[in-house]
């Protein structure tokens, strides 16, 4: 029996032929650094609880008999008069989208050895991830004080609009404040050169994350803001 | 690892896709400023909704340049889901219909 140790051909094989050589060769069947495929693995299994709060949120919206509030007047805006429904979840999708942008360059630019782009891009990627929570902080504010909202009850329909409001957001806003220390950390760490013998597949990595919870506020916007 | 420096492509196609989120989120954004109803707001609202995800998953996170192992390792549990929903579905549509019959009693 042989075992394959050389690196440069055991994963060269595409498609289905691949699949099956990875899965049947005396071989790590990923071809992955390992921290890389436990992060695909943590995000799946994120996957799985943002599915089940959305799929939650689905039954509930169902089965109530009550009128669902309209989210695109509870998140309506006055602006010097003018009535602007929705704003300030489109600038924070705005400000989303743009982060996940600045972080797939960070990753290029952390693969091509330029420390300093990839620092600068992922601060950027950074500070637009706390205003997308400082944003969602002044939502609560308004809705919670302004408009009476509670998790048991609210003024404009289904009492069940709170609480599923409150569970999914503030874990998806969970979710970003832990990217924005994680993507901190990580910079810092690079800015300092940790990784220049280590290489930069860390970057990717915490890429990885960021880009999730991206993904997540795609399927929140869509199914929760505008449906 | 097969690979020498991990995922590197040309910058160009992180700034088209960006583009193209940006116009997509704009267009789901417009289903709601310009107040399409029914069917067809649920439908815009699911087409832009996958368009962005799959750009997102594709090229922000690389997955097209994967291995098909790691594809089955990320996409065959979804089939999970997706039998979630709609057993949920199912058992929403029969709470609200006992509901309408019990509570206008």
């Amino acid at each position: 029996m042989t075992i394959q140790t050389d690196k440069s051909t055991s994963y060269t094989e595409p498609g289905i032929e691949g699949l099956v050589a990875d899965w049947s060769s005396d071989k790590q069947t990923f071809d992955l650094p390992w921290g890389k495929l436990m992060m695909w693995i943590f995000l799946l299994s994120d996957t799985f609880i943002f599915s089940i709060f959305l799929t939650g949120y689905m039954n509930v919206r169902l089965s109530q008999t009550d009128n669902w509030p309209n989210p695109s007047e509870v998140f309506a805006l006055e602006i010097a008069g003018q009535h602007l429904p929705l704003l300030l979840i489109a600038i924070m999708t705005f400000a989303l989208i743009t982060s996940s942008g600045t972080m797939a360059m960070a990753v290029n630019f952390a693969y091509a050895g330029n420390k300093r782009k990839t620092v600068i891009l992922m601060t950027i990627t950074a500070i637009l991830g706390a205003s997308f929570v400082g944003m969602q902080a002044f939502e609560w504010t308004k809705l919670i004080v302004e408009e009476g909202v509670r998790p048991w009850s609210n003024p404009m329909g289904a009492a069940q609009f709170g609480s599923i409001f409150f569970m999914i957001t503030g874990f998806h806003g969970l979710h970003v404040t832990a990217g924005v220390i994680y993507l901190s950390i990580i910079a810092r760490k690079v800015a300092r050169g940790d990784y220049e013998k280590k290489g930069y597949a860390i970057v990717e990595i915490t890429g990885l994350y960021w880009h999730f919870v991206d993904l997540v506020w795609v399927f929140i916007f869509a199914f929760f803001y505008l449906w | 690892m097969s690979e020498t420096a991990g995922q590197q492509h040309p910058i160009g196609i992180y700034l088209k896709v960006w583009l193209l989120l940006f116009i997509l989120s704009a267009f789901s954004y417009a289903v709601d400023l310009l107040q399409v109803e029914g069917y067809l707001r649920w439908t815009l609202i699911l087409i832009f909704m996958f368009l962005k995800a799959g750009l997102i998953v594709t090229i922000f996170m690389h997955v097209t340049w994967e291995r098909l192992a790691l594809k089955y390792l990320l996409f065959a549990p979804l089939i999970a889901i997706a039998v979630l929903i709609i057993l949920m579905a199912m058992e929403g549509d029969y709470t609200f219909m006992t509901r309408e019959i019990f509570f206008d009693q």
